[in-house]
């Protein structure tokens, strides 16, 4: 039992650091790289404008929801006033960061991990390294970077639709005042928020995508499975460590913060 | 009397490689001359495609020595290998071309990636190298637009744009036709002529190999079991360069004595 402890605690230690040089040697093969901001361009569209819809979509049914179940919470306590402030909360602090952060892992982390696991195993990444191009400053460096500056750009849209859909539950459907709801907000976001918001927003940006780009770049270390499955398992991985990353980086965050 | 064979630009020694355990090269040598085109035949799983690798630092071996133009390649040596990159490109068996890529923008990166040429040298200088293969006409079209053809030509041309002297070319023919096969061993000896690089190709086209190289070797065991001119490969009397270069008349050999055996049978009352 001790011994199987022991293991798993080495490889995981060992999974940690591993990922942790990868990031490192990413950040600095991007220091000397030719044409990054292009590539970095390219990066923050994919991540950014094809996700847009869904963060749009996600974000408003977020809004709309938050909207309708508190107010019938502080309608109870005859509170429905104070709407603007539990939707604009909710959202800064937790809803916007966390959700935005599982919609982007959900459609550009998975597509990263499984492109990058498909150039690794058609021998492109190989391809570039005999070129003398750092596949790290080629392929991760630019998404890294994109991701710390879409995940914020992301998350502040997605609690700005969220406030606006809150906005409709609320004064459109429930008949609360519109500036009793917006004056609310205005009253209860500070500036800690928001600073709060997108912290956890480009950490989670970083962490998820490197998450991403690690185990579609590393594909073919996988002892279980090569091939096609291979490229299956390390973005269904990928995904799953993902999600549960921002759930627990979210916690250590806020509870440093808070 | 033979004509000298020029000094080697790649000098390998002794490679050892091993999978779990499973040794697939034990002690591999070889020395390619300047301006050669040497071709390292063998059967499928003889291990040429992991000694062309070892070559490339796609693998790394386990033991032995690689010399580039006289500069050992030492495991550690980054700047040894950096050189080597600049000067060397590698083809590979599934042409490795970047699928989100045109056939020119493919073309451009390793320049646009490794050189300080501006915009308009880099277009230049890849237009041309398309022109070369024939290829100015799909400048705009993405590998899988291609035909298989076109994609060799296109990662050939990839890997002459650099202007390498040594060029290493990994099963370039595996599954192709005959006619197809000849057509990618004669491109390959006219591009290394017209460019002057030397080559490396790791085939098991007996036939092709013959006439478009310079010097064959044969990797049979982990180990080269043959090194030398095409005229001498064709007249060894080594067992196992015999039963390579002869699989053909002795499968002419089996079926006669298959349809002999028939023919006697079918006679007997």
């Amino acid at each position: 039992m001790l011994r199987i402890v022991g293991r798993n605690t080495l490889s995981i230690v060992q999974a940690l650091g591993d990922f942790a040089l990868f990031l490192g040697r990413s950040f600095r093969a991007a220091a000397g790289s030719r044409k990054i901001v292009r590539r970095i361009m390219r990066a923050g569209f994919e991540q950014g404008v094809r996700c847009l819809p869904v963060i749009l979509i996600v974000g408003m049914f977020t809004g709309l929801v938050l909207g309708l179940q508190g107010y019938y919470v502080l309608n109870k306590f005859g509170s429905e006033g104070l709407l603007g402030t539990l939707v604009s909360l909710s959202l800064v602090r937790e809803m916007g960061p966390v959700l935005a952060a599982l919609m982007l892992v959900g459609q550009a982390g998975s597509a990263l991990a499984a492109e990058l696991g498909i150039q690794r195993n058609s021998e492109q990444i190989a391809a570039l390294e005999t070129m003398g191009v750092s596949s790290y400053a080629y392929l991760v460096a630019p998404r890294l970077i994109a991701s710390l500056i879409v995940y914020p750009l992301q998350t502040a849209l997605f609690v700005t639709v969220g406030l606006v859909g809150g906005a409709l539950s609320g004064s459109v459907l429930l008949g609360l005042e519109s500036g009793v709801y917006w004056s609310a907000v205005e009253r209860a976001v500070e500036s800690q928020d928001v600073r709060e918001c997108f912290t956890k927003a480009a950490v989670f940006g970083l962490l998820t995508i490197g998450l991403c780009s690690y185990h579609g770049f590393n594909a073919h270390r996988n002892r279980s499975s090569t091939g096609a499955r291979a490229v299956s398992a390390s973005t269904t991985r990928a995904v799953v460590q993902s999600c549960i990353t921002v759930l627990a980086a979210d916690y250590v965050i806020t509870s440093f913060l808070v | 009397m033979a004509a000298p064979v020029p000094e080697p630009l790649l000098q390998i020694e002794g490679l050892h490689k091993s999978f779990d355990g499973h040794a697939v090269l034990s002690g591999a040598s070889l020395a390619v001359p300047r301006g050669c085109l040497v071709s390292v035949l063998g059967r499928s799983g003889a291990g040429k495609s992991v000694f062309l690798k070892c070559l490339a630092d796609v693998l790394r071996p386990d033991a032995g020595t690689i010399r580039f133009d006289g500069r050992l390649l030492g495991a550690g040596d980054v700047e040894a290998w950096a050189d080597f990159r600049r000067r060397c490109s590698f083809l590979f068996q599934s042409n490795a071309l970047f699928d989100s890529l045109t056939a020119l923008e493919n073309v451009a990166l390793p320049l646009e990636q490794t050189t300080g040429l501006s915009g308009k040298e880099i277009d230049g200088r890849s237009l041309e190298a398309l022109r070369q293969l024939e290829l100015d006409a799909h400048r705009d079209r993405y590998p899988g637009q291609l035909s298989g053809g076109m994609q060799k030509r296109l990662a050939l041309a990839r890997a002459i744009v650099t202007r390498p002297e040594l060029v290493l070319f990994d099963e370039p023919t595996a599954g192709l036709d005959p006619l197809r096969r000849n057509a990618v061993f004669s491109m390959i000896a006219k591009y290394q002529r017209q460019f002057g690089f030397t080559a490396v190709v790791v085939t098991h086209d007996v036939p092709e190999a013959l006439v478009a190289s310079d010097r064959v070797a044969l990797l049979d065991q982990g180990r080269m079991c043959f090194e030398g001119v095409p005229a001498d490969f064709s007249a060894s009397n080594d067992g196992v360069v015999h039963d390579f270069r002869d699989s053909i008349a002795a499968l002419g050999s089996t079926l006669a004595a298959i349809r002999r055996g028939e023919a006697s049978s079918s006679a007997d009352p």
